[in-house]
């Protein structure tokens, strides 16, 4: 939840708003009683307004990756259930090339709308860390030692609580093939850039047809 | 391939989904809090006047409006002097700190006794059927939070002359703040509704 007062300044701002409200409310009706509920219905019509509005303008702040290792490349890896695909491990593998790599791979918590609003997740986070292990089994088949975590259902909350714990050099970002890909649909990758300080690799994995990637930084 | 799973340098710092601080996080949830106590007097308030339909207030009394009215002005303004203060020691003005600090306790004392001396004289008790006993609840409410935004105000403010407080470290100022807005914002909300409509 984004909370509009979070310093004294902002609760003072918060304060001049009220007088304001308040004094054009009192004036209002002191003319007339009718004008009043007129003049407050509108004045609170718009603090809704401009309320929905900002916040949705706002965006949180960039994560920038924290120091490490010199020669240690960390690498975070958020995929729901297209990890195991061949496309993902080969960049992997390529990206570890001649460095201690660490890979982080986290799979969101995926869940119904009415499930999530009634914080009933344990389902979504267990069916998450099954698709997390059997990610990790493939990965260590193909010679990719890596840790995992399940994450928020947000793919984008998910990368920022990871990044918070796991100071990524690069994220890749798994999807499916544009038209199967509910994250692309939303534009979860877009997204991610805009909000991430941490370059961005994206990555297609047709499970049905390997070998058909597409790749960005 | 090297496995470097787990290792960190040093522990990990916890998650934290939300960008606010905790400490005002947890001022903030408490606020909340208090706005629901403050919704439940006021709930009572509306059902008296408005459900009952009782004139307000009820012949032969009459609130002190101009009094209250000068007081709102202290309490408000004291609320500028608090946001001096903080802005002051975020510029590193230690006598602006103080001087706001010292301000806005003695202009919220001067409301609570000016509050208090209205009581003696308002010509009514709790005990004068609904309207009097909501009233004195919801100003007694009032008085009784800006009392403890006083007595943070106190040790904010011996702090403060004891030296404590930095540009860089002023939590204590900076919530005490935001509670002391909330007691303003919430005076503003029963002046309004209590003495003038």
């Amino acid at each position: 939840m984004i909370n509009p007062l979070r310093s004294e300044a902002e609760a003072f701002r918060f304060l001049i708003a009220s007088i304001v409200y308040f004094g054009a409310i009192v004036i209002a009706a002191l003319i007339d009683k009718w004008f009043g509920v007129a003049v407050f219905v509108v004045l609170t019509a718009g603090v809704l307004v401009w309320w929905f509005r900002t916040r949705r303008a706002e965006r949180p702040p960039k994560t920038a990756p924290r120091p490490h290792a010199e020669g240690e490349r960390r690498i975070l890896v958020v995929a729901n259930e297209t990890v195991g695909g061949h496309t993902l491990r080969s960049l992997i593998l390529e990206r570890s090339l001649d460095v201690q790599e660490q890979v982080l791979v986290v799979t969101p918590a995926l869940n119904s709308p009415l499930r999530h609003w009634t914080s009933d997740e344990d389902d979504a986070r267990a069916a998450a860390q099954e698709r997390l292990d059997a990610s990790l089994a493939k990965l260590s088949e193909a010679g990719v030692e890596a840790s995992g975590e399940v994450g928020d259902g947000d793919p984008l909350q998910a990368i920022e609580d990871a990044l918070r714990t796991f100071g990524a050099d690069e994220i890749i970002i798994s999807t499916h093939p544009e038209g199967r890909s509910n994250w692309l649909e939303r534009g979860v990758v877009e997204k991610a850039r805009e909000r991430f300080a941490v370059p961005i690799r994206h990555v297609v994995v047709d499970l049905q047809h390997e070998g058909s990637d597409r790749e960005g930084a | 391939m090297a496995v470097h799973a787990e290792a960190h340098h040093g522990p990990p710092i916890a998650n934290q989904s939300s960008r606010v601080n905790a400490s005002v996080l947890g001022m903030l949830l408490f606020i909340a809090s208090e706005i629901m106590l403050f919704g439940s007097f006021f709930t009572a308030y509306f059902f008296v006047r408005v459900v009952n339909g009782i004139e307000w207030p009820p012949p032969p009394f009459e609130l002190p409006k101009f009094v209250a009215g000068v007081n709102t002005a202290i309490l408000v303004t004291s609320s500028f002097t608090m946001h001096w203060s903080l802005q002051s020691i975020k510029r590193g003005n230690r006598a602006g700190l103080k001087g706001g600090l010292l301000l806005t306790y003695l202009m919220g004392l001067v409301f609570l006794l000016t509050q208090a001396r209205e009581y003696s004289r308002v010509g009514f008790a709790p005990h004068d059927g609904a309207f009097g006993t909501i009233f004195f609840c919801l100003t007694g409410l009032h008085g009784a939070h800006v009392f403890v935004g006083l007595s943070i105000l106190l040790f904010m403010t011996i702090r403060a002359f004891r030296g404590h407080f930095s540009p860089e470290h002023h939590h204590g100022v900076e919530i005490a703040g935001i509670y002391w807005h909330f007691v303003d914002v919430m005076w503003i909300v029963v002046y309004s509704t209590v003495y003038l409509i």
